[in-house]
């Protein structure tokens, strides 16, 4: 009997080792992930892709119904402050039809010239529209998942617009998911240009609602109000397409406040403009081609 | 024979439910809200998943279970791999070695737990992105994100013990 009792106890010991052993490992491998994700990026690219693709089609399903109760809330919330809006469009209205009739003489101008000059225009850029299937939002990341992919002509680096404004660039791409780096994000440099003084500077994210303009030369005089575009630097973006307005200037810190906020976010455009761009090819979209 | 075949079957699929509602709530946490208030602070819905089942049902909730549910929430979320992993391996690790404490207290007991491991989690999580994206995120964010987890645990747990209840009593 207590033979038998101690050979159990044993057992338990020996299970319970197992089990230490088990658990330290996982660790470990988890630490290994992360290191990893450092030195090897590409093979870790491999396997988020692999999971994002394998996802992406329930999120998809998931997201519908909270779109249509995104809508319902949204619908409410226009009734509350529809008299106040309608008395902003009206003024913005007489406002838009100044600059219309100004954009015509423009127009007609610039063509006149362009036939003088015999001007090439640039070929125009091909486009996919793709739905924000995933946003985990939160502190730690500012990317989303959209549920198109490398099947549909996604390639990384393309630019990320909603409407007319800027809002990232493709990050990493599967068979038919895609996730965009925002330009909020942390890991988000974007070369940009203040559109009056023509003053460059770097767009850095920071996790936050309003990235910086780092790089600003102090002569630059930017003011609160300053409309900030692409660059067009470093070939990644085409020069002119709007981000934000500086939002405020403290102690040398200049803030974007982005035309388009990441809630906003539910159609974007993924356009290809036929820049090769800074990034290096990508070799997980281009083996799936293949 | 054809009756035990399907009773193994049963107990397969309702030995699902804790890992199989904790994925669940890793997409919840994904869906956009478009939702002007949601936008910069989403409560950690998983961690909750992962600290009830860790006390309730450990042998569902293994140490194997937490560490893949990790990785998935960090591919989602877009985090660096293997951050989630550790986290939700450690929170496991700790309730489970602790569980005995909690079975039959009161449930702000196990609130009050879930504040210390929800907490824990959130500062681990903020160090370890901090430290491979080589910037010091900023840490209010993450406060925030951390009280919406911790108002978010009385629904979520209620709703673990309905299904508890319903699906895992007699297995």
């Amino acid at each position: 009997m207590k033979q038998h009792s101690g050979a159990l106890g044993r057992l338990a010991t020996l299970k319970q080792l197992a089990q230490r052993f088990a658990f330290l490992s996982l660790a470990m491998a988890a630490f290994g992930l992360m290191l990893l994700g450092k030195a090897d990026t590409v093979l870790v690219e491999r396997m988020r892709v692999a999971v994002a693709d394998a996802v992406v089609p329930i999120l998809d399903v998931l997201s519908r119904p909270a779109g249509a109760i995104a809508d319902v809330v949204g619908a409410v919330r226009e009734l509350a402050t529809l008299r106040a809006e309608n008395v902003r469009l009206r003024e913005e209205n007489a406002n838009l039809l100044h600059w219309q009739t100004l954009a015509r003489q423009l127009d007609n101008e610039n063509r006149a010239l362009k036939a003088q000059l015999n001007f090439l225009p640039d070929p125009d850029p091909s486009f996919i529209t793709a739905r924000v299937v995933g946003d985990t939002g939160g502190a730690f990341v500012h990317s989303m998942l959209l549920n198109a992919g490398a099947h549909d002509g996604i390639r990384k680096g393309q630019a990320v617009i909603a409407g007319e404004f800027l809002v990232g660039r493709i990050a990493e791409v599967g068979g038919r998911s895609a996730r965009v780096l925002l330009i909020t994000d942390i890991n988000s440099h974007i070369p940009v240009l203040l559109e009056n003084s023509r003053a460059k500077a770097i767009l850095t994210g920071d996790n936050t609602d309003r990235p910086r303009l780092s790089y600003l030369s102090t002569s630059s005089n930017a003011q609160p109000g300053d409309r900030v575009v692409s660059s067009g630097h470093g070939g990644a973006f085409p020069p002119g397409l709007p981000l934000g307005v500086i939002s405020s200037v403290q102690d040398g810190v200049v803030r974007v406040e982005p035309f388009v906020h990441r809630y906003q976010l539910e159609y974007v455009t993924v356009v290809d403009y036929g820049l090769a761009g800074i990034l290096p090819s990508d070799p997980v979209s281009e083996g799936r081609d293949r | 024979m054809k009756g035990s075949l399907l009773q193994r079957l049963d107990h397969g699929i309702r030995h699902l439910v804790p890992p199989g509602l904790t994925l669940l709530l890793i997409l919840l946490d994904a869906v956009p809200l478009h939702l002007p208030e949601f936008a910069l602070v989403v409560p950690l819905l998983p961690l909750i998943g992962v600290y009830y089942w860790s006390i309730y049902r450990p042998d569902l909730m293994s140490p194997v279970v937490a560490f893949g549910l990790g990785i998935v929430n960090d591919v989602i979320a877009g985090t660096p791999l293997g951050v989630s992993a550790l986290v939700y391996l450690l929170a496991q690790g700790m309730t489970a070695s602790q569980r005995r404490f909690f079975h039959g207290k009161p449930f702000r007991i196990a609130w009050w737990g879930f504040a210390l491991v929800g907490s824990g989690a959130f500062l681990l999580q903020w160090a370890l992105v901090s430290l491979l994206i080589g910037h010091r995120l900023e840490l209010h964010a993450v406060l925030f994100e951390f009280l919406m987890t911790m108002f978010s645990y009385p629904l979520l747990s209620w709703i673990f013990a309905r299904a508890q209840l319903a699906l895992l009593r007699s297995a």
